[in-house]
């Protein structure tokens, strides 16, 4: 008994390890998009930790935990001269300027010959642990959770959904979101440094473009309205291609292409049928509940209250009637998460 | 343009004789200068208590490292912010929708709310752009109370405002803008009397 249990957290001991490390990237790239930035250096800052990280225990003969440490504040010390001029962007613009940041670090390191280029750093000494991965996605989690209901955590969602209108609340909306951007490079560094030391390799490909869509992917798919939201998302579809694997013998695809098909499938379907996410689920089912109780409370009131209104007051009445605003399925500004979000122009100027 | 969010091409904003036009918009309301919008610009995701509590921002006193370690002064701080949302919420009549989101209330309750959200910094000068456009005369009068009861606490207000019945009843000093030129400027018995305003605003049949 006790032994079959042994085996079976050896087979999924890497799985597990992954739904760890894939929540903190998630968690990373969720630090921007809680106050509406879309960044995608991610995958560059987590290169700069498995690679710092990487060498002060190989090379530099430093403890573990300090090397960890050193991986998580050196990306986030480059952070800030990237943050100060892109996060003036606004959008895809900045996007695109991240986007760019991720690929020199990547090209920075396939021309770097001390580590080998391309071809990277094999036989990376074995110090990450199931625990050590899960107390940093804890201890993240718990920063994160310590924000909500707090007045950073209500200035994050206020940057989020009206960026002007929060300024002239006081909110210094450039200091947050540059703090925002640095916290989620820490977190992507910690994660490069605990992977490197998980499946004792580094190398530039696994740090390209294709792995911050990941991240982003886990994080809408999991939605961004809650802090745990993508961790839900990067448990779910990293769990995903374990169950297709013994699926992919029947339907005679091979698992490598099923896999991609099924994620692509998973975050269409998400993006259609639940905008915010999984984690949008209890709150749409309580909200659907709440409308109800109002159509019983008040049977043909709406009906009533439109045809009334647009005989006399055509100009307001639309603003007037609170039930033809959109609810959640129909606001598309909520909807892919991010992007959808920070598209510029969205608001139309202040006067 | 007081607030920050618009640059003057020319001239000077003086707050308490201080230049402000150059400052970013945050540093003007931690100077005391809170503001409502012509088009409404509620956090249309967030509760009516929680838009509130944003407007709280700069009267919040908390410590980052107390609320890490879980200190009860931080979670003390956290209840102040809700019962003084809760407060303001009261003051404007819209208790009973706290937990409502911004996006399903009511045009004159989003606009009371916003009301209530820079009230909530405990602002010197409040700026309202227009409050009453599209209320009802109840509303409008409900708005004319709170602005009185606003004032009467010793804050500014500042009032952009069509609604020439509104602007008489509730204003100490009123300026005529016709077209973005002064046309008058005085106390509201004055500027009644102003053939100018006459003219371009209370019309000349009666």
């Amino acid at each position: 008994m006790w032994e079959a249990l042994k085996d079976l957290f050896l087979t999924y001991e890497s799985t597990l390890g992954y739904i760890g490390l894939n929540s903190l990237l998630a968690l990373s790239v969720y630090a921007t998009l809680s106050c509406g930035q879309l960044a995608l250096s991610n995958a560059g800052f987590m290169a700069i930790g498995a690679y710092a990280a990487t060498l002060l225990t190989m090379e530099g003969g430093v403890p573990f935990p300090v090397a960890l440490a050193a991986g998580a504040v050196l990306p986030a010390l480059v952070a800030v001269p990237l943050g100060l001029p892109v996060l003036r962007l606004r959008g895809v613009f900045l996007a695109i300027a991240t986007i760019g940041f991720g690929e020199v670090v990547r090209l920075g390191i396939v021309n770097w010959d001390h580590v080998n280029g391309a071809q990277g750093i094999v036989a990376i000494p074995q110090k990450t642990h199931l625990w050590t991965i899960f107390v940093a996605l804890g201890a993240v989690l718990f920063v994160l959770s310590r924000l909500r209901g707090s007045k950073w955590g209500f200035a994050l969602e206020a940057i989020r959904e009206d960026e002007p209108a929060a300024r002239t609340m006081g909110i210094p909306t450039a200091a947050y979101k540059l703090a925002m951007l640095v916290f989620g490079a820490a977190i992507a560094g910690l994660a490069g440094g605990l992977e490197a030391h998980f499946t004792f390799m580094v190398a530039p490909n696994g740090f390209s473009f294709g792995r911050v869509v990941d991240m982003l992917v886990f994080a809408v798919v999991g939605g961004t309205a809650r802090f745990w939201g993508p961790v839900l998302g990067a448990a779910f579809l990293t769990l995903l291609p374990e169950l297709l694997r013994d699926l992919a013998p029947l339907v005679g695809i091979e698992p490598g292409p099923l896999r991609l098909m099924v994620n692509g499938l998973v975050l269409l379907a998400v993006i259609l049928f639940l905008p915010n996410g999984m984690a949008s689920v209890p709150d749409r089912i309580r909200e659907r509940a709440r409308a109800r109780e109002r159509g019983r409370l008040a049977p043909g009131a709406a009906g009533w209250a439109r045809s009334s209104r647009s005989s006399g007051w055509s100009a307001p009445s639309a603003a007037f009637a609170p039930w033809t605003a959109p609810r959640s399925r129909s606001a598309p500004a909520r909807s892919t998460g991010s992007s959808a979000r920070t598209a510029p122009g969205r608001r139309p100027p202040s006067t | 343009m007081i607030s920050g969010l618009l640059s003057p091409t020319g001239g000077a904003v003086r707050l308490s004789g201080r230049e402000i036009q150059a400052l970013p918009p945050h540093r003007i309301a931690a100077l005391g200068v809170a503001r409502t919008f012509q088009n409404i610009r509620l956090f249309q995701d967030l509760s009516a208590r929680d838009n509130v509590i944003v407007g709280e921002h700069l009267v919040r006193k908390a410590s980052l490292a107390a609320r890490l370690l879980v200190l009860p002064s931080s979670r003390a701080e956290e209840r102040g912010a809700r019962a003084r949302a809760g407060e303001l919420l009261e003051r404007i009549g819209l208790a009973e929708r706290a937990r409502e989101r911004a996006r399903n209330l009511s045009y004159g309750e989003q606009r009371r709310v916003e009301i209530a959200r820079a009230l909530a910094a405990e602002p010197r000068l409040l700026l309202l752009d227009e409050p009453t456009a599209g209320m009802n005369p109840v509303e409008v009068q409900a708005v004319a109370a709170l602005i009185r009861s606003v004032a009467a606490e010793g804050r500014s207000v500042l009032l952009i405002e069509h609604n020439v019945k509104l602007v008489m009843d509730v204003c100490d000093r009123i300026t005529v803008l016709d077209f973005g030129k002064v046309i008058a400027e005085g106390t509201p018995a004055a500027v009644a009397k102003d053939p100018a305003v006459i003219a371009a605003y209370l019309g000349s049949g009666s």
